[in-house]
């Protein structure tokens, strides 16, 4: 496995960008936001299986804990609902608030796992929820060039 | 040319590939309320939606393109408590107690609170997929099926129910369940329950129990004026006579009109409302009958949660989620330029330039295309084609004229999801089309010579008045031989007959 990207910066500087690999929602549990944990195979030699499902695995759970319906959310419903929804303006709902960890959690998991191996996840809630965005940047390091450029080349055709 | 150049500006601006395929042309129809600034380079993502809404403040506020019925919610409501506050609070405090004017303040409060939140939040748009999405999914459709027309529906299996995703041309994506597109407003919505006139909105999931805690207290407040007016008036006319009694107060008599024209509509509204939630649907679902058990024995809802109970706390206490859309965040350049992003950005700029030739054409073409669409599988899909023609839709009767998005089949006459056959339905069709095209050329008398019961049976008429300039090429002369003309028009009132019939 290639380790030339040593941070994330000159991942983005500097890198340029042979794929992006799509991870599509999961549906089978009704309207919650899901993703799937299938492993998209262009990514076969780039990162371990199980990385790639441990990290989807958490999203899922963050997922479940912003859109839970419980005692808090009741809570902060009846409570919002009383005062017209003024209380929103100066509180963040919980929503927004396992957002935010989300994205600190995208961003460590780019830090320690992703960039080193020329990957760097999206946050999904920068493309509306619809998919987990993996950008796959061109791999310098084994000189192994015929997967990524196979890989570009199946890219440009389908474009 | 100059919206292609436009196009490429944009792109080398906005890298992150949000929004960089959008032609300036299509955002600049949606007409928003600072033209200025579109010269300029702009600056906020609202400035660049896709959609057809429009953003006030900056951003901050977001509502449907056409917003006239809204004004007059706004002003009825006013009007009426204005009235009451003004001519028949002052007798019914001193004389009754200053407990009533103080609650009537506390509810107009609310509704209106209500209403504007309603109206100004974001229903839950989608918002459309990157182009190298739509590739992906492109990609992924095309090789998975052999059959000549790939396959633009998923099967998805919820809680033991087969629900099929449908795939949405306009955003090039699948929709997630219980989305829906609007025609009206052109974004694909979440949890879409309907579009509603009176509100300027549409209501999905992000604004739902807004909508709903605003009908139901608008109801309270409706019922509350109108029984204290009338209160107000029995009083006043046990001391001076029925009749100085009104003249006393002519504001009473408006008053009493305008809730009681409303109080019916509204109250049922909230009924309506209230059953829906109990039950966990959405007016799309309910209007489709997607789960009514008249489909098949083992349909049932699979997003209900059993109880009613619980089903009402998670529609209007559950969590709120943020915008999807982003409107006020700043357009950014970030990503780097190399050799492979700069043939990406060839790509785009192709597809850009095709999709500003595209505008060029302007929108015009984009609803042609979204009638044809809608057109093609069944006849009555046609009251989506009513987005150009505002007037017709408000003159509907009920607080709410539930437009249905285009791509799924909607009810026409008798309410019930009409299932005509294709044949009957071009047929038909072919027989408006000649009928239409000659009053088209005349008069514009066609709409009222429909004998279609229902007000909802008069929309197909319109839509194809609207389908002629597009498909009208190669109509033949014979057309406007005056002795073909009263058998074709004979012909196509029998059609509209049999059509409004089923």
């Amino acid at each position: 496995m290639a380790t030339e990207f040593h941070n994330l910066q000159e991942l983005r500087q500097s890198a340029s960008l042979v794929t992006k690999v799509f991870v599509q929602r999961d549906y089978s549990e009704g309207t919650i936001c899901r993703f799937q944990n299938k492993f998209p195979s262009e990514l076969d030699n780039r990162i371990e299986r199980t990385l790639l499902e441990e990290t989807v695995k958490t999203l899922n759970s963050y997922y479940v804990e912003a859109e839970k319906i419980g005692g808090q959310s009741y809570l902060e419903g009846c409570l919002a609902c009383a005062t017209a929804y003024i209380v929103f303006l100066c509180l963040e709902t919980r929503y927004e608030k396992v957002l935010k960890k989300i994205s600190g959690y995208i961003q460590e998991q780019n830090e320690k796992i992703y960039a080193p191996r020329g990957l760097l996840l999206t946050d999904p809630v920068e493309r509306g929820m619809r998919v987990l965005e993996i950008s796959v940047f061109e791999d310098r390091g084994s000189g192994s060039s015929s997967p990524s450029s196979s890989m570009s080349s199946t890219g440009g055709s389908a474009r | 040319m100059h919206h292609a150049a436009l196009d490429q500006q944009h792109h080398s601006h906005d890298q992150s590939g949000q929004y960089d395929h959008i032609c300036t042309r299509s955002s600049g129809a949606a007409e928003p309320s600072f033209p200025g600034q579109r010269s300029r380079n702009p600056r906020r993502k609202w400035q660049l939606f896709p959609g057809r809404n429009r953003f006030y403040c900056d951003g901050r506020i977001m509502m449907a393109r056409q917003t006239g019925v809204f004004y007059l919610t706004l002003v009825l409501i006013l009007l009426t408590s204005g009235l009451f506050f003004t001519f028949d609070c002052p007798f019914l405090a001193s004389n009754l107690t200053p407990a009533i004017p103080a609650v009537g303040g506390v509810l107009f409060v609310f509704v209106m609170g209500m209403l504007l939140r309603a109206s100004f939040t974001d229903p839950g748009v989608l918002p459309r997929a990157t182009p190298d999405e739509a590739a992906d999914l492109e990609r992924q459709i095309d090789s998975a099926g052999c059959s000549r027309p790939p396959p633009r529906t998923r099967e998805v299996l919820i809680n033991g129910q087969t629900v099929k995703l449908k795939y949405c041309f306009t955003c090039k994506m699948f929709r997630p369940p219980r989305a829906s597109h609007c025609s009206l407003c052109d974004n694909c919505v979440e949890r879409f329950d309907h579009h509603c006139p009176w509100v300027g909105n549409c209501v999905g999931r992000r604004n739902y129990r807004f909508f709903y805690l605003f009908i139901l207290s608008l109801s309270f407040l409706t019922i509350f004026i109108f029984s204290f007016v009338i209160t107000h008036v029995i009083i006043r006319s046990n001391r001076t006579g029925f009749l100085s009694a009104l003249k006393d107060s002519p504001a009473s008599v408006l008053e009493v009109v305008v809730c009681f024209f409303s109080v019916w509509s509204i109250v049922g509204l909230s009924g309506f409302h209230t059953y829906l939630i109990s039950s966990n649907q959405t007016t799309n679902e309910d209007i489709k009958g997607s789960w009514s058990t008249k489909r098949g024995k083992d349909n049932y809802n699979p997003y209900s949660y059993g109880n009613i109970l619980t089903n009402c706390c998670a529609a209007l206490c559950g969590p709120l989620p943020p915008s999807l859309i982003d409107r006020r965040g700043l357009i950014q350049s970030d990503t780097p330029q190399t050799v492979s992003q700069s043939n990406q950005s060839n790509q785009s700029n192709g597809t850009s330039q095709h999709h500003s030739h595209m505008c060029d054409q302007d929108q015009c073409l984009q609803s042609t295309k979204s009638v044809l669409q809608a057109a093609a599988p069944l006849l009555h899909s046609a009251p989506v084609v009513l987005a150009p023609l505002p007037v017709k839709t408000t003159s509907l009767g009920g607080p709410c004229a539930y437009l249905a998005p285009s791509q799924p089949s909607l009810p026409s006459c008798g309410g019930d999801v009409l299932t005509l056959r294709d044949a009957a339905a071009d047929s038909h069709c072919h027989h408006h089309l000649h009928h239409h095209h000659h009053h088209h050329r005349r008069h514009f008398v066609s709409p009222e010579e429909t004998p279609c019961s229902t007000p909802l049976g008069a929309l197909p008429c319109p839509a194809h008045l609207h389908l002629h300039p597009h498909l009208q090429g190669p109509a033949p002369p014979a057309l406007y031989d005056p002795a073909s003309q009263d058998a074709l028009h004979e012909d196509s009132v029998r059609g509209l007959v049999k059509l409004s019939s089923v």
